[in-house]
């Protein structure tokens, strides 16, 4: 009786199915004008909420109005473990595609026209990264330890993007987070996080020639987001602290490394420029009310002046949960800002026309969160 | 043929209290002589069918091949372990989709507390000295018990082993040595002494050493496939228990002191990373004492009383150093937990027909901890149930009412939530159809709540004072049927149904506020629970040859209600498979036994968004046991050969936890 069940069981064991590899789906979301401009179409990482190992890649292209959701493993199927754990940047220099992936430690190397994967640098918890003539510049939590286990710097590691391999690090703030470069100085907005409540408030200036940290700018605490407008103004945001300090935005003149202004009464979760166009929106959490207060802003960077308090004008702003990702197509300004919903289903991006009427939604992979813009397009899946 | 006597009753201290007292006609049949065949099964004792109970007991308790409770526990009907993998991860059950701080766990009758998150690691709940398991939807359903009984959705009570003395023996002595796969000691002793006619003492000392390594792959159809090995998954733990069992005129009583020592790595979630970089380093520190006892007496036949007291201490550090990995941010976390319990509880029996049960408890629980902005918050809790039980012939009705009331206090004036004041009602039926024909069927109705826990409420950055607590409400609809014969080859068979809708409001979830790293709780979420639990087992014997057989199914349709307006709404919640089931069949021939075990979880989504990126392969694993029995002039050597997982299945039962595949046990134990 027992053997009987024995082979019952062997019988069930032998027809267990393997897991396939999650093919890619295709929606319509719009129609296939090709209204991109020159630029062709745009990839979005899903960040994938932590210990998920859920980070996904998804793409959309102008010339056929077409939204591929999740292509990153049907087109790299060897890749142990797919895109991997968080999501953190997502940006395009010259032929290749970059993914921060933060949980996973390395910062994902593809060709921008396959979306194959070509290699991984392994950096642990990296965050942010940019790039500068034959180098890419990517931010970590993970500086050496001192004495302090608790008090750890952070470092920004310089990659050969020839040879990709970390060839120096500098040692800056506390968790480093986005980096802008202006002339030779690299500037690296340090968080501490990690430090509550002893946050850090300064952002770091690194000389690009001795890739040395030649300043440090004290600006607000919990440092989080750059843009560099095309005055040489980089403007800054500071998560605040949840609780008595809100959120608000800096700017630094990067000729005199000094904070030239601050905004009380813009509070900034991300930002993107375009033109003299900042768009700003906000998700400001606050532990006291227990609720979030969410805004999206446009800010004319050459007058300082606040030109709207919604740029969403059509209501859809009542129908986004967490936005958590903005971009803006600098060809057609058309705006993109993403949903994360409840982070553990699936979230959504809507597009904007310059107007702030809604073009179209969709529905991506989990915490969409970065968008890169491609001029050259995906090739097909063969 | 073995007769076994059964001693203890359901009622008092908890089943396994030596006392004998006046039985209600319908409870009667718990303590006849039963007959069980091919094992000797000392103690035993079958829950009343007034609510659905599931128990495993005994040999056949011993003989699955279980690592833990948690293991044990798998083989129930309507349960689902969330196992984290490995003999160290963590071990959570939820019981008919309601999830895991509903299901209350109790020790020798007393509920093991755990105020700071609610949840009880059962792998850490070893098997060596239990004698039963037992799990109760809705309530415990027995007459005398404490106002806890009644204050869980479900609940699962452990049985330790009581001594027992056979042919005027004054001491037992039992020694055990398991080892096998994951570089797995665990040796274990039990001295059991007589110290008089009414006076008994039990020590019970286990350690367990494990390296928790085990291979794993991940294995994609035409895509990648990759093998590793789990790192970091060591466990150290030692388990002393020491216990007095005494006995009185009419009552009985008992006191534990309970001591829990480890030491384990978290392996933590198998993502994608550089292979063999990054080392991942964090530990966790545990101790757990507590002290309690029970006390149990009948004042005639009319009024009985059951007194219990506890006082807990848990402290737990954690520690996570970036100078071991590089990759981690520095996490050096101790917590201390502190309970003191008190429980009265009283049963009037008026008239041969009509019982009362009144039944007040009172807890104070403290947890301290080093963590930035901490309120150090404390608990006073006070239960008050009143319980009638009413036998009109063949039906039998309960109903029980529940008053809690809930105070905490903090440090800081102002931190601490409001204090919550809540009835909550349970109505119990069982109609007996036939006089001659053992079969019942039942109903119960309850709705209860579980307080958001001192981590909900007060977690530094993520606890929510304003938290309500999180209800559900209950309905079954069963049958259960037991035929036994006593001489025939075909000797028992039981069978139960049970079909049941939950409802879980208020449910309390943690959300990510403006980012992902930043979460709070809140209560948000509504989660509908349709589901079938069936359990068939039978016993017979053909000459030397004894066969035991149990299977279980489950049906579960869990909905997430929540968000009306999302796309997901009313997906299967995570987790929770469509269909599970278990099978256990024992062959006993002399002194040789075989045990086979398999358990199947359907396939089933990780997120309520039930979408092929989310989608979890169903999973079955088989277990065979082979065992022998020698005498040694007058003591009794046993050897155990265990091959788990037989088939190697990789799965997984939380995403990015790989299980291990094929390991082997031996057991050598030596009873003197």
């Amino acid at each position: 009786m027992s053997l009987l069940l024995l082979a019952a069981v062997s019988l069930l064991a032998a027809c267990r199915k393997e897991e396939p590899i999650i093919p890619s789906t295709s929606t319509d979301v719009t129609a296939p004008d090709g209204s991109g401009g020159v630029i062709r179409g745009f990839f979005l990482l899903n960040e994938g909420n932590m210990g998920s190992n859920k980070a996904t890649l998804d793409y959309f292209d102008y010339a056929t109005g077409v939204y591929t959701k999740n292509i990153y493993a049907e087109r790299n199927p060897g890749v142990v473990k797919e895109l991997g754990d968080v999501g953190n940047d997502l940006q395009i220099y010259g032929r290749k595609l970059y993914a921060v992936i933060n949980c996973s430690h390395f910062v994902e190397v593809m060709d921008a026209r396959t979306a194959r994967h070509i290699t991984q640098i392994s950096i642990p918890n990296c965050r942010y990264i940019v790039f500068k003539g034959r180098y890419a510049y990517v931010s970590s939590y993970a500086g050496p330890v001192q004495i302090d286990p608790n008090a750890r710097l952070g470092y920004v590691a310089k990659v050969d993007t020839l040879t990709m391999q970390v060839v120096d690090t500098c040692t800056v703030g506390y968790q480093p987070e986005e980096m802008v470069i202006v002339g030779k100085k690299l500037y690296v907005a340090n968080s501490g996080g990690y430090r509550v409540p002893n946050y850090d408030r300064t952002v770091s200036v690194i000389d690009l020639d001795t890739f040395k940290e030649v300043r440090k700018i004290d600006v607000a605490i919990n440092l989080h987001r750059q843009e560099l407008d095309r005055y040489g103004r980089i403007w800054v945001s500071s998560r605040g602290d949840y609780y008595d300090v809100p959120s608000r935005t800096y700017v630094i003149d990067s000729r005199t490394d000094e904070v030239t202004d601050t905004f009380n009464l813009l509070p900034n979760s991300e930002m993107t420029v375009c033109g003299d166009s900042l768009y700003v929106y906000s998700t400001e959490w606050s532990y006291p009310t227990q609720s979030n207060t969410i805004s999206y802003a446009i800010v004319n960077v050459r007058t300082k002046k606040v030109v709207t308090r919604n740029f969403i004008t059509d209501g859809t702003e009542q129908r986004i949960a967490v936005p958590y990702g903005i971009a803006v197509n600098p060809a057609t300004r058309e705006i993109f800002v993403t949903d994360a919903g409840n982070y553990v289903t699936p979230g959504k991006l809507y597009c904007f026309n310059p107007d702030g009427t809604k073009k179209w939604e969709v529905v991506t992979g989990d915490i969409p969160a970065h968008i890169a813009f491609t001029y050259n397009g995906l090739a097909p899946l063969q | 043929m073995v007769f076994a006597f059964v001693s203890c009753l359901a009622p008092c201290l908890g089943p396994g209290a030596a006392a004998v007292f006046a039985q209600a006609p319908d409870s009667a049949r718990l303590d006849r002589m039963q007959h069980i065949d091919s094992v000797v099964v000392v103690g035993t004792f079958r829950p009343e069918k007034v609510i659905p109970a599931q128990v495993l007991d005994g040999e056949r308790l011993q003989r699955l091949g279980a690592h833990s409770v948690a293991d044990a526990i798998r083989y129930f009907s309507g349960v689902q372990i969330k196992d984290y993998g490995g003999i160290g991860g963590l071990k959570t059950i939820n019981v008919r989709g309601m999830g895991t701080q509903h299901v209350g766990v109790f020790y020798d009758g007393i509920q093991l507390g755990n105020a700071q998150n609610g949840q009880i690691d059962l792998g850490k709940y070893s098997l060596d000295n239990m004698a039963a398991v037992t799990l109760y939807n809705g309530q415990k359903s027995s007459g005398v018990q404490s106002a806890k009984d009644y204050a869980s959705a479900s609940a699962v009570y452990l049985r330790t082993r009581i001594p027992e003395f056979r042919d005027g023996k004054r001491c037992n002595l039992k020694l055990t040595l398991k080892g096998g796969s994951f570089g797995t000691v665990n040796p274990s002793v039990l001295y059991e002494q007589r110290l008089g006619e009414r006076l008994s003492n039990s020590l019970n000392a286990e350690f367990l050493y494990t390296t928790g390594r085990y291979k794993f792959s991940y294995v994609k159809a035409d895509g990648y496939d990759t093998t590793a090995v789990r790192q970091n998954g060591d466990v150290r733990a030692l388990r002393i228990e020491e216990g007095l069992f005494g006995r009185i005129p009419d009552g009985s009583w008992r006191v534990k002191a309970y001591f829990y020592n480890s030491e384990r790595g978290y392996p933590g979630a198998f993502v994608r990373e550089e292979p063999g970089r990054f080392r991942h380093e964090d530990r966790q520190w545990d101790s757990n004492f507590f002290l309690q006892g029970s006390f149990f007496k009948a004042f005639g036949d009319r009024y009985k009383l059951s007194v219990h007291g506890k006082y807990a201490c848990d402290y737990l550090h954690y520690l996570s150093d970036p100078r071991l990995d590089v990759t981690t941010m520095y996490v050096n976390n101790h917590y201390l937990q502190q309970e003191v319990y008190l429980s009265a509880a009283h049963e009037l029996t008026l008239f041969k027909w009509w019982d009362v049960n009144l039944a007040a408890d009172l807890q104070y629980n403290t947890l301290d901890a080093d963590l930035v902005n901490f309120v150090h918050p404390s608990r006073l809790t006070s239960l008050t149930a009143l319980a009638t039980s009413f036998r009109f012939g063949r039906v039998t009705v309960q109903g029980s009412l529940l008053h809690t009331f809930v105070e905490d206090f903090a440090r800081e004036q102002g931190a601490e939530a409001g204090a919550k004041n809540v009835f909550t009602p349970t109505l119990v039926a069982q109609y007996r159809p036939f006089r001659e024909t053992d079969i019942a069927l039942r109903a119960f109705y309850k709705r209860i709540f579980r307080m958001p826990t001192l981590n909900d409420l007060y977690y530094t950055f993520i606890g929510n004072k304003y938290l309500k607590p999180e209800y559900t409400t209950q309905y079954n609809l069963g049958a259960a049927y037991t035929k036994e014969w006593p001489e025939a080859r075909f000797r028992r068979f039981e069978a139960s149904l049970d079909a049941y809708y939950n409802e879980v409001e208020d449910k309390i979830i943690a959300m990510p506020t403006s980012n992902q790293f930043q979460w709070t709780m809140v209560n948000l979420g509504y989660v509908e629970i349709r589901g079938a639990d069936a359990v068939v087992s039978c016993a017979m014997r053909f000459g030397k040859l004894g066969v035991d057989c149990r299977a279980t199914y489950t049906w579960q349709k869990a909905q997430d209600f929540t968000d009306r307006t999302s796309t997901y709404y009313g997906g299967q919640i995570p987790y929770i498979p469509r269909h599970g089931g278990s099978a256990v069949l024992g062959l006993n021939f002399g002194d040789w036994s075989l045990d086979y075990s398999f358990i199947y979880t359907g396939e089933r989504y990780e997120s309520s968004a039930n979408i092929p990126e989310n989608h979890a392969l169903a999973w079955y694993t088989s277990d065979l046991a082979l065992s022998k029995s020698f005498r040694l002039r007058s003591s009794q050597l046993r050897a155990t050969v265990e091959v788990n997982n037989l088939l190697n299945q990789q799965y997984e039962v939380v995403q990015c936890y790989p299980m291990p595949g094929t390991n082997v046990k031996l057991i050598i134990s030596w009873t003197l």
